[in-house]
């Protein structure tokens, strides 16, 4: 029986963003397909996971996710050396918990700091990402853009209301920018829009269009990715081919199925939770997400094993 | 190629009878292009012309129905490529398979799993579909004693998996009042085969080689009268079985290749549980019809449904809560009352952060039709008279000794014209965002 493999190529191809300095880069983006869709156009970067490190002690986590982290909880420094060393870590995501308004309240200088101490302990690419409290972010951001001068870090979440503020820091000091929206594809391309209307390159922009977990939102998630890509790859959009970051650890670790304990009906918790991660990752991944934030190793091995199958 | 209602239209009496039930036969060219109504409606029309209609308006991806009775399902009838452009139709599926080779306590545990692990969400009951049976032993005996063994334990339709029809008879024999799939033709088996679920009334699963070959077969086992496929493509492992479900369906829907116009079977075999579970997520995401797996573990079972939930839900219909009080952490009469909207992913977000505060609180919920409270309140759906209202009728104040409502911080502006509707009630304005509630409920005082 004749048949003629339905083969599709676009026209568009999403943008490279490098982040981190050599030999430590990192590589998002770049296709013209995709991500998972390598049999029919060029994918020249995996999707990237960047491991989470936080720079307070999360006391409030799980044991199922404290566990491989117990002896480096409230060192964001070591922290990060673990992930590195122990859990393969390509990237880290710095998550700046401890400048909440609402919570610990520390200072731009504070966090600076924790940024320093981190760069100064691993070499691999970093993004360090604020509480989304426009107001704080504004001021703790630009420290942290000086405070990591000449290591090209992905820098956010910058909003609607704070975007001049960041993008500034970012271009002082030849960082990336990862611009937040809640979940629009409009508001995603509009804010794409004001930054590079600052000067900000495309290829010095990163996407988070908000994340749902699993159960949670993923389905809106999942749709507005897949929208921003087909509006990259069919029409060539200038303002939706920038790479996807979800950022997905802080999600699927809130959700009551990662946070019950072992029952018969719902099995045991550890395996549960880091499936619930690893599907979460898995499905942002196949929806064209370039680099997914994640906490659990499992987890993380799980899905780099998984991701690791499209890319022989 | 679908027709357009004008198209349709054209081939109507144009006699604006109404019988068929709409006033013009222009409306109801319309509703027959979007597949809301049937051409059998119509009384006048020639049966050349309802041939030629029920011709065009099948769908690209024919609908398969597996099981008899309570456990039956529907897989196919999809009709585009991503879940914005129109909503997936049939949710994919998934069942375990079960060896006749493997030891009885075995083949009893994986049956009884199957039919017991059932988890509901947002009103819905997720759970295993099938139970399939594959012969290894190659004894037509031994298949038909296993799947006496199966049905023992599960009322779950089964897919009956093996290629030799000798094997496959008596064990059709036997359950094929519950509908079965029998899995699979290929290109040496067809005609024993395609005999043999012509005879029984089956679905027919057909694989092949190559997708060519499947192709082949699939054109083969229709010439000879099966109408219900289901295509099994050649590939294991994640990525070549995401490319073969890539183009298995962009050929239904783009060009129309007959061969490739029903829904699928895939196999998650290959790798770790981890693997399993990412490739199953992906055939479940991207084209799957009825997934098999080999394990059933309910921590690896729920993600995998609930992934199955968020995808095959209608993008333009949110998902809906219903109604009612929603105590959170065995709340008591002096403990927080709050009130959001009916929004699925609103109330997920909200009574996770309340959880997440560790402070027992009465969460009601209000039938907004599915709306966020921003939008709801846009709407008129979530103004003060009409929670006012639900209130009312809740029975909240027979459960608290306070008479203290905490409004979502979106709707602050109606907190004094809801305390007027709200005799007695004082209201109080909580945070915009869920994520501030931990904050706020841990300083919450009644007073």
């Amino acid at each position: 029986m004749p048949f003629t493999a339905p083969i599709e190529t676009y026209s568009g191809r999403i943008v490279e963003v490098k982040i981190g300095v050599e030999p430590n880069v990192v590589t998002l983006g770049g296709e013209n397909t995709f991500p998972l869709y390598g049999f029919e156009g060029e994918v020249p970067n995996k999707p990237v996971i960047a491991m989470e490190v936080y720079d307070n002690n999360p006391v409030d986590w799980v044991d199922a996710v404290k566990a491989p982290f117990a002896d480096v909880l409230g060192d964001p420094a070591a922290w990060a050396v673990k992930c590195v060393k122990e859990y393969g870590a390509e990237m880290i995501c710095l998550q700046l918990a401890s400048t909440d308004p609402n919570g610990d309240n520390k200072s731009g200088d504070e966090a600076a700091a924790t940024v320093k101490k981190v760069l100064d302990a691993v070499a691999v690419p970093l993004m360090v990402y604020g509480t989304d409290n426009a107001e704080k972010d504004s001021e703790v951001l630009p420290k942290v853009a000086a405070a990591a001068e000449g290591r090209n870090i992905a820098l956010g979440p910058a909003t609607e209301d704070n975007y001049k503020t960041v993008a500034a820091a970012a271009m002082g000091f030849n960082h990336n920018v990862v611009a937040l929206t809640p979940c629009d594809v409009n508001l995603a391309k509009q804010l794409n829009i004001l930054l590079t209307q600052l000067g900000l390159p495309h290829e010095r922009v990163i996407i988070d269009p908000s994340t749902g977990a699993l159960g949670y939102g993923l389905d809106y998630t999942y749709t507005i990715i897949e929208r921003l890509k087909l509006a990259a790859l069919q029409q060539g959009d200038e303002m939706t081919k920038m790479p996807v970051v979800a950022n997905l650890g802080v999600e699927v670790w809130k959700t009551k199925e990662a946070k019950t304990g072992d029952t018969a009906e719902w099995g045991d918790q550890v395996t549960r939770a880091v499936s619930w991660e690893i599907m979460t990752a898995v499905s942002l991944a196949t929806a064209g997400a370039n680099l997914l934030i994640m906490r659990h190793p499992q987890a993380v091995a799980g899905v780099k094993k998984a991701l690791g199958a499209f890319f022989k | 190629m679908a027709l357009t209602g004008l198209d349709i239209f054209k081939k109507l009496p144009k006699t604006n009878c109404g019988e068929c039930g709409v006033p013009t036969c222009m409306a109801f060219a319309m509703k027959l292009a979007s597949r809301q109504a049937e051409i059998d409606a119509c009384p006048y029309v020639s049966d050349d012309v309802k041939a030629e209609l029920s011709e065009a308006s099948a769908p690209p991806v024919r609908k398969v129905t597996i099981g008899a009775g309570d456990y039956s399902f529907n897989i196919g009838e999809e009709t585009v490529l991503f879940r914005h452009e129109k909503t997936f139709v049939n949710p994919a599926v998934f069942g375990v398979v079960i060896e006749d080779s493997a030891d009885e306590a075995t083949i009893v545990a994986k049956a009884k799993a199957a039919q017991g692990i059932e988890f509901e969400r947002i009103e819905q009951k997720l759970r295993p579909h099938v139970v399939g049976v594959k012969a290894v032993s190659g004894s037509a005996e031994k298949f038909a004693e296993v799947v006496d063994k199966v049905v023992a334990n599960t009322r779950l339709p089964l897919v009956l998996m093996a290629e030799d029809a000798a094997v496959l008879k008596g064990a059709v024999e036997k359950v094929k009042a519950n509908r079965p799939l029998i899995y699979a033709a290929d290109a040496n088996n067809f005609s024993a085969l395609a005999a043999l679920a012509k005879e029984a009334g089956l679905p027919l699963a057909v694989k092949g080689a190559t997708l060519e070959e499947l192709a082949d077969v699939s054109d083969k086992v229709t010439a000879a009268g099966v109408k219900d496929i289901v295509l099994a493509p050649p590939a294991d492992g994640a990525a070549e079985s995401l490319k073969d479900l890539v183009q298995i369906r962009r050929a239904a829907l783009k060009q129309k290749f007959k061969p490739f116009g029903f829904p699928t079977i895939t196999f998650t075999d290959g790798g770790d549980a981890d693997m399993a579970l990412a490739t199953a997520g992906i055939q479940m995401m991207k084209y799957g019809g009825l997934i098999m797996l080999n394990e059933l573990d309910p921590a690896r079972i729920m993600p995998l449904v609930v992934l199955g939930q968020n995808i095959y839900t209608d993008p333009q219909k949110p998902m809906q809560m219903s109604q009612g009080i929603y105590p959170i952490g065995d709340p008591k009469e002096d403990s927080p009352v709050m009130i959001t909207t009916n929004f699925s992913l609103t109330y997920f977000i909200v009574s996770g952060e309340i959880e997440a505060s560790r402070v027992p609180t009465w969460l009601l919920v209000m039938d907004v039709e599915g709306l966020s409270v921003l939008t709801a309140w846009a709407a008129g759906k979530f103004v003060p008279e009409k929670i006012a209202q639900f209130i009312g009728k809740s029975e909240i104040a027979g459960k608290v000794k306070h008479q203290n409502l905490v409004i979502p911080g979106y709707v602050a502006q109606i907190s004094g014209e809801l305390e007027e509707e709200m005799q007695g009630w004082k209201i109080t304005v909580g945070p915009r965002e869920a994520g501030d509630l931990p904050h706020y409920l841990k300083s919450w005082s009644p007073n």
